[in-house]
């Protein structure tokens, strides 16, 4: 069943910052910052699916809209081919944009209103030079084919659509300029459960058609679990586990995943389950706690978490985390 | 949309009549008597008492009312208590200097307000967008008789580039104009400011950047558009308060328009000309929203589905 993925690697994060500066309640207090994405790093592969998993606010958004440059990114590199995509010109990115494309969480607020879907994808089209004018009605014919939605969608305007179908229409819509990257920002988040398995099935037939690569933002662990090879999970900016989707849900190391995977509702009354609850809010992340920012709720934290910054480590194969115990944790 | 527009016309009609009854009986409360007025001072009773026979005066207000009514269905606006000549006549002489006033007005108010809030939204916060919305704020607060004031004495007495009053030619509208629309393009540029700001916040702008599009076809093919509806809005109703402000501004340049008519006819209590006045003045303006109303929906591709 497990897909097999030639570790070629398409991108590369390294040390990615994204500070957001917020207002002081006195000029003469030093500027404070919402570190929202602090030192992350990970590699994604070519033709797999990645997912960025956390609760709200930890940064999973940020960093894909970092790596796309939606939002300017404070510090760090983002190595595209080989390239530190950080460092082009406005001239250059664009050329780049066709490669690397996103859906985002609200199909109502993505598709501009004004537009008719034939003036979206050929927009989309024209911009990236990917097809030639006259072949244009055809490949926009084809695109709605792939997505599933009928030709006499191209004259409508994106209110005549449902949620599923507007979502539909972004995924044709990034699909248009041949993307070898789309970045789902909460795609499937916005639509009913049974729009959610059309939509990942969608997106799942379409990456082994195209050989698309994913990075799948969610909060939603069973929707990552259905759609993944690699899960990340995040926790105020910060990484703090990698892993395979099978050894990350069968054995997760980080005292968080536990608690992220155990809230994961089983449709069985029967079944007793041991549920790690955690105590207490999300730290600010405009002053997070020092050493291990998870310290303040991990019902495993010793002196050391408070004091020093555990480094991610790769603690069994292909298996990361960041955790001081994670070792002992996991007898 | 034909039909749209046949209804709001239809639904002008109890509009109008309103007008019509709020401008009459308003009238009656102001005091002053049109007969003694006309007859002057040390008229006889007698006298007074003839001209208002004449003019039927003496009659139940509300029968003078409804007789008034019937005169304007038939077209008939009266003649002016001052000079006998129709008040249809005069206000056709005078409409169209003040609607060539108010056009090139809101023209200043559309192209420096839109224009001013573009350059705001695009770069928020920033300095120019401070300097923009400052001059803005002023432009909202100043009165406009001290403005145009101001205006005349800059540029007309100190410079000497441009007439101080009149309606000759082209030169004459341009003090006139800034005045009538400065308070409205500092209103129209504080609008266009949050709408766009609005717009630009929507994933359709990520969507459109994360395609790579021209961050100038950006602002003007997917923001602008979308912002431009409140925007609309306000420029009607601007619309309106233009044409109030065309009393102070026809006054404050000596231009013979309908404001300064029906300035003069309320200082002489001259009723059938301050009727007749007020009454095109509404007329105007309800033409004008059901403009704004026909260029709202065809913007609006929703409106008119729904």
């Amino acid at each position: 069943m497990e897909k097999v993925i030639d570790k070629k690697v398409l991108l590369k994060v390294d040390q990615l910052k994204q500070y957001f500066p917020v207002k002081t309640e006195s000029i003469f207090k030093p500027k404070a910052f919402v570190k929202a994405v602090d030192d992350v790093s990970f590699e994604l592969f070519e033709g797999e699916t990645l997912s960025i998993v956390g609760e709200s606010g930890c940064g999973k958004s940020t960093t894909g809209r970092a790596i796309l440059r939606l939002d300017e990114p404070t510090d760090g590199k983002v190595y595209y081919s080989g390239q530190n995509i950080l460092e082009l010109n406005k001239k250059e990115m664009r050329k780049l944009r066709g490669d690397l494309q996103v859906i985002f969480q609200d199909p109502f607020a993505s598709l501009n209103p004004r537009q008719t879907v034939k003036q979206i994808l050929n927009e989309a089209m024209a911009i990236q030079n990917v097809v030639e004018k006259p072949k244009r009605m055809d490949r926009m014919l084809e695109l709605l084919g792939y997505v599933g939605l009928p030709p006499e969608a191209l004259d409508r305007y994106p209110h005549e659509f449902s949620g599923g179908q507007r979502q539909r229409i972004g995924i044709a819509r990034a699909l248009a300029v041949d993307p070898k990257l789309i970045i789902c920002d909460e795609a499937v988040s916005a639509l009913d459960v049974s729009i959610q398995a059309q939509i990942l099935n969608l997106l799942k037939k379409l990456q082994k058609q195209f050989q698309l690569t994913f990075l799948f933002i969610s909060h939603d662990l069973s929707v990552v679990r259905h759609i993944s090879d690699r899960v990340m999970v995040m926790y105020l900016g910060k990484v703090v586990e990698i892993a395979e989707k099978k050894d990350l849900f069968d054995s997760p190391l980080h005292p968080y995943t536990k608690a992220l995977l155990s809230s994961i509702p089983v449709p069985n009354p029967t079944l007793k389950r041991e549920r790690v609850m955690l105590t207490g809010d999300v730290p600010s992340p405009i002053d997070p706690p020092t050493g291990c920012r998870f310290h303040t709720r991990c019902p495993f934290a010793v002196e050391n978490c408070k004091q020093v910054e555990p480094a991610l480590r790769e603690i069994r194969n292909n298996h990361f985390v960041s955790c001081h115990r994670a070792e002992e944790l996991a007898q | 949309m034909l039909m749209f527009i046949i209804r709001r016309l239809v639904q002008t009609v109890p509009v109008i009549i309103g007008v019509t009854f709020v401008v009459f009986f308003i009238m009656q409360l102001v005091p002053g008597d049109p007969a003694v007025l006309l007859a002057g001072e040390g008229a006889s009773k007698d006298t007074i008492e003839a001209i208002r026979e004449q003019l039927g005066l003496n009659r139940p207000l509300y029968v003078q009312y409804f007789d008034y009514l019937m005169n304007l269905a038939n077209g008939d606006f009266g003649v002016s208590l001052k000079n006998s000549q129709p008040v249809l006549d005069e206000i056709l002489v005078r409409l169209p200097i003040t609607l060539e006033l108010a056009l090139f007005s809101i023209l200043i108010t559309i192209v420096l307000g839109m224009g001013a809030g573009i350059i705001s939204a695009v770069k928020p916060y920033s300095m120019q967008d401070v300097g923009v919305m400052l001059v803005a704020l002023i432009g909202i607060s100043l009165p406009s008789f001290w403005f145009g004031l101001m205006l005349m004495y800059f540029f007309s007495v100190k410079l000497q580039i441009l007439p101080v009053a009149g309606w000759d030619s082209l030169l004459h509208v341009i003090l006139p104009a800034l005045t009538l629309g400065a308070g409205g393009a500092a209103i129209v540029a504080r609008m266009t400011r949050s709408s766009m700001l609005d717009v630009i916040r929507q994933d359709y702008i990520r969507t459109a950047r994360a395609k790579g599009l021209r961050e100038r076809l950006i602002i003007y093919k997917h923001a602008l558009r979308n912002a431009l509806i409140p925007v609309i809005t306000v420029v009607g109703l601007q619309f309106g308060a233009l044409l109030g402000g065309t009393v102070l501004v026809e006054s404050i340049f000596a231009i013979n328009g309908l404001g300064r008519m029906i300035v003069d006819a309320i200082r002489m209590r001259d009723l059938p000309m301050v009727q007749g006045g007020v009454l095109f003045a509404s007329l105007i303006f309800v033409i004008v929203n059901l403009f704004v109303d026909v260029f709202y929906r065809f913007f609006n591709k929703r409106i008119e589905l729904n």
